[in-house]
């Protein structure tokens, strides 16, 4: 551990800051997408993911080349959330946003105990290659896992690609417009329910894709997996402003800087209190700046 | 008062004589029902019994708030863990406070209350966290609370498996004196229920649903949306305090796992089956539920039908209670019961017409249009 305050400290916060802040905000920005095109928040985005792993698991486990399984894990989480929307999301469109959120509530808890029930409660070990586990020493007391390095270039790419895709292509300008005002867009001639499968598709691929680098973390595989990060990405569109894509990927990069800061500096004795304080700041924000940094619209009050 | 005449006098006191013996039979069935239990010495259904009340306060508490004021809670069960630890810390024997919690602060380290005041302060506790967080979680509406309260029981989570001095961390708080028998259980409820039913018939009831239905009304005739708000909060975290704590002495022991998501969706699935605002609901989806869960509960070690055996299959109480809830916001979002309730006025009215259409079929329609007390 470096001295609190030198250089090389900060230069390792900000590493792993990036690190954790990119998984934060490739989980964030499909729970923005589907909640932009259809105000759902979709708290069975963590069972995507859990899925996606269990899916990648079984492909490692027949012993397929790493590339391979992570196509299969990215692909494999976008069909279970084109899944998701047809069968669960589907029939209740445009109910109210309570009934949406309990709905998705059962859709995470049903899909968890489907893979109790599959795969037993226990953790298993997901091995990844060394590519993704190696760290490096560049000089000093200084260590890059070579996983930050990953998520930050994949986050980069897929984000990307996702900003071009969104405000380059017409598909993506559709989506914008159903986001925006479903009913005119309806009218325009976009095709709503095609839109919001394709935001499914997308948010839970780029699940598929964080918890390849959140697996690779912490090294196992369990039916209750994606229950913290689906908070966290929540936290993370909060923070931003919820419905936003620019809003979700600065509010995850914001995210990974306060919890890695906090546990940097908070004193060992109430570290353990680091995530209350997360969602103390989740709370607060609701209240001073329902919008998020980078919104400006006032809360839905009483 | 409109003027009454001499039949419709007669017919009020024979539908008060009604009512008061459906009161009696209904007391006297339940008085059965708990000396069966109570006395009948079957003990898995003592233990039921037992769960059922605690959760049907559990509910009534959570359809207090949540139902009456159609602000979502998900952070009920937090307060459910604040009772459950405060009663359990201040009834632990101080011999078994020295052992197993030795950091405890020294007023709290040589106490050991009885069970009734330690209940009490659990709920008063509660109470006051919902107090202080309400100030400010209340004034947001729709998801964004129930975003705030899931933010709640988080915090109450991390706080409990961080404050070892006091709760053993994620370690199994037990040595917990086993108070808690049928009838506190039974006391308890019956007080949560009443106390939720007089509550709902009360003016402030009523300010609570204006508020619900109409929050522009309600606001325009002088309804303090937020006061009222925050009192059915309070009140309703009071008896999900108590609740906890009569689920702590009943367990024995415990730890910070119990009180998380599993019980949190639990406790909505019983609330939304029975409906939402309908206290009487609650009673039939607590019941409803419990059986559904319990029964698959007992298939989850596998079940052999002749030579046809399945393996042990966990998750499947999980699952069912999923299913329910997936389906009901499909096809009968406001429950069993919406924010209706089970009356026994109606009842007998109803009973009473179906009997003078019996008796008078030609006349029914008449009959039923000179009836002052019929209602639709």
């Amino acid at each position: 551990m470096h001295a609190v305050g030198s250089l090389e400290f900060w230069i390792q916060q900000l590493i792993n800051a990036l690190g954790l802040g990119s998984q934060y905000a490739l989980m964030a920005v499909g729970l923005a997408m589907v909640f932009a095109v259809m105000r759902l928040i979709n708290f069975a985005h963590g069972t995507v993911m859990m899925g996606g792993a269990y899916i990648g698991l079984l492909l490692l486990q027949r012993g397929l080349p790493f590339p391979l399984v992570a196509a299969g894990t990215i692909l494999g989480a976008a069909a279970l959330g084109v899944l998701m929307e047809r069968i669960a999301y589907r029939p209740i469109r445009g109910a109210p946003d309570v009934a949406l959120l309990l709905n998705s509530f059962a859709v995470a808890v049903f899909l968890e105990n489907i893979a109790v029930l599959l795969f037993s409660p226990r953790s298993r070990p997901f091995p990844m290659p060394a590519l993704l586990t190696q760290v490096f020493h560049p000089w000093g007391d200084l260590f890059i896992p070579s996983i930050h390095l990953w998520a930050f270039g994949g986050a980069l790419l897929a984000l990307g690609g996702l900003a071009f895709f969104v405000t380059r292509t017409r598909i993506g300008l559709a989506m914008r417009a159903a986001a925006e005002n479903p009913t005119a867009a309806q009218l325009m001639g976009i095709e709503v329910g095609k839109v919001t499968l394709l935001a499914f598709a997308i948010g839970s691929a780029m699940a598929g894709l964080a918890v390849l680098f959140w697996v690779a973390h912490i090294g196992t595989v369990q039916p209750g997996m994606g229950f913290e990060p689906v908070l966290k990405a929540f936290v993370a569109c909060v923070i931003g402003g919820f419905g936003t894509i620019p809003g979700a990927v600065l509010g995850g990069y914001l995210l990974g800087a306060l919890e890695i800061f906090l546990q940097g500096l908070l004193p060992s004795a109430v570290v353990g209190y680091r995530d209350a304080l997360v969602y103390a700041v989740l709370i607060f924000l609701l209240l001073v700046r329902p919008g998020g940094v980078l919104g400006h619209g006032e809360a839905e009050r009483i | 008062m409109e003027k009454r005449s001499g039949s419709e006098m007669k017919a009020i006191s024979v539908r008060q004589g009604w009512l008061w013996l459906g009161r009696g039979l209904g007391g006297l069935l339940l008085l059965g029902l708990y000396l069966v239990i109570e006395r009948g010495g079957n003990a898995y259904l003592q233990r039921l019994s037992v769960l059922f009340l605690i959760n049907l306060m559990l509910v009534v508490s959570l359809n207090l708030f949540t139902g009456f004021t159609g602000v979502f809670s998900l952070g009920h069960i937090g307060f459910m863990a604040l009772g459950a630890y405060t009663s359990a810390i201040l009834t632990l024997p101080v011999t078994a406070k020295a052992a197993n919690l030795p950091d405890l602060p020294a007023p709290l380290a040589s106490v050991a209350l009885p069970f009734l005041p330690a209940l009490l302060l659990g709920g008063l506790f509660a109470a006051l966290v919902a107090g202080l967080i309400g100030i400010p979680i209340l004034r947001l509406s729709g998801h964004f609370v129930a975003v705030a309260t899931l933010g709640f029981l988080i915090i109450t989570r991390v706080v409990l498996i961080n404050a070892e001095a006091f709760t053993r961390g994620t370690r199994t708080f037990a040595g917990v004196p086993p108070y808690t028998t049928l009838s506190w259980a039974a006391l308890w409820a019956a007080l949560n229920v009443y106390i939720a039913w007089r509550l709902k018939h009360s003016t402030l009831g009523l300010q609570i649903l204006a508020a619900r239905d109409d929050p522009w009304g309600a606001q325009g005739v002088g309804v303090a949306i937020g006061r009222v708000r925050l009192i059915a909060f309070g009140i309703s975290a009071f008896f999900t305090g108590v609740a906890g704590g009569l689920w702590a002495h009943f367990l024995t022991a415990f730890s910070p796992n119990a009180f998380y998501f599993s019980k949190t969706f639990e406790i909505i699935v019983m609330m939304i089956v029975g409906g939402m605002g309908s206290i009487t609901g609650s009673i039939v989806g607590t019941l409803l539920v419990m059986s559904v869960t319990e029964l698959l509960r007992n298939l989850e070690p596998g079940v052999t039908v002749g030579t046809f055996s399945i393996g042990p299959l966990y998750g499947l109480s999980q699952i069912g209670l999923a299913v329910l809830l997936i389906f009901l916001t499909a096809f009968r979002r406001q429950g069993l019961l919406g924010d209706r309730e089970f009356r026994l006025e109606a009842l007998i009215e109803r009973t009473e017409d179906w009997i003078r259409e019996f008796r008078v079929p030609w006349k029914a329609s008449s009959v039923r249009e000179a009836d002052p007390f019929m209602r639709r």
